[in-house]
C-alpha cells in the first residue's frame, strides 16, 4: 500500500513539474500576449492540479490534506479570474491578437468577429 | 527526492517566466507573467513544507494565493483606468 502511494505521488508530483515547464516555456516561446495567456493557463490548471493532488495523496488524511484543498479550489476559482481581466484589459486597450489569416473580411480596425 | 524533483522543475519553469517578466514588450506580458511567478510561488511554498518537513508553509501558501489573484486586478484596474480609486458605475472585469 505504501509503494501504491509512492509510485501514485512521484508520478503526479514530476508530472505537475512537467506541465509547469511546459506552461513556463510556452510563456516565454508564443508570439504574443493572446497566446501567452493560453500557455499560462497550463501552469494554473494541470500544473497546480497534479502537484497539490500529489502533495494530499503523501500526506492521507490529516489536517494539511484539507489545507492543500483549500489551495487547490482557491487557485482553480481565481485563475480564470485573474485570465479573463487580463484579456478584457488586453481588449480595452485594443491590443490585438495575431491571426495568421485575414478574418475581418476586409474591414479596417481589425475587430476579429469570426468563430474560426 | 520526489520533493526536490518537483522543486527543481518549478524552479526552473520560474526562472523561464521572469525572463518573460523581464522581456515583456507590453505591460500585460509582464503582467500574465507576474501572475504565473505567484502561481508558482505558491506552488514552490506548498513543496518546501515537505521538504523541510515543516506543513505549516501551507498556511503561507494559501495566502499568497489570495494576494495574487488581488494585485493582478489591481494592477489591471489601474492600467485600464488610469487610477485605482475611479468612479466609474460599471466595473466589468
Amino acid at each position: 500500500m505504501d509503494a501504491v502511494i509512492e509510485i501514485i505521488s512521484w508520478f503526479l508530483l514530476i508530472g505537475g513539474g512537467v506541465f509547469c515547464v511546459i506552461g513556463a516555456l510556452g510563456l516565454l516561446r508564443m508570439p504574443d500576449a493572446f497566446t501567452r495567456l493560453h500557455a499560462a493557463s497550463v501552469i494554473d490548471t494541470l500544473g497546480v492540479g497534479m502537484i497539490i493532488v500529489g502533495l494530499m495523496v503523501q500526506s492521507g488524511w490529516t489536517l494539511t490534506t484539507a489545507r492543500l484543498g483549500i489551495v487547490l479550489i482557491l487557485v482553480f476559482f481565481t485563475s480564470p479570474v485573474a485570465s479573463h481581466a487580463i484579456a478584457r484589459a488586453m481588449r480595452h486597450r485594443e491590443v490585438e491578437p495575431i491571426l495568421s489569416e485575414d478574418r475581418t473580411g476586409g474591414r479596417a480596425g481589425g475587430q476579429s468577429t469570426g468563430a474560426g | 527526492m520526489m520533493f526536490a524533483g518537483a522543486m527543481l522543475a518549478l524552479l526552473v519553469a520560474l526562472a523561464l517566466v521572469l525572463v518573460r517578466v523581464i522581456k515583456g514588450p507590453t505591460v500585460f506580458d509582464r503582467v500574465i507573467a507576474g501572475n504565473a511567478v505567484g502561481t508558482l510561488s505558491v506552488l514552490i511554498l506548498a513543496v518546501m513544507g515537505y521538504v523541510f518537513g515543516r506543513p505549516a508553509f501551507i498556511d503561507l501558501a494559501i495566502t499568497y494565493a489570495l494576494l495574487n489573484v488581488i494585485g493582478t486586478i489591481a494592477i489591471l484596474k489601474f492600467f485600464r483606468y488610469g487610477d485605482l480609486g475611479s468612479s466609474e458605475d460599471e466595473v466589468d472585469f
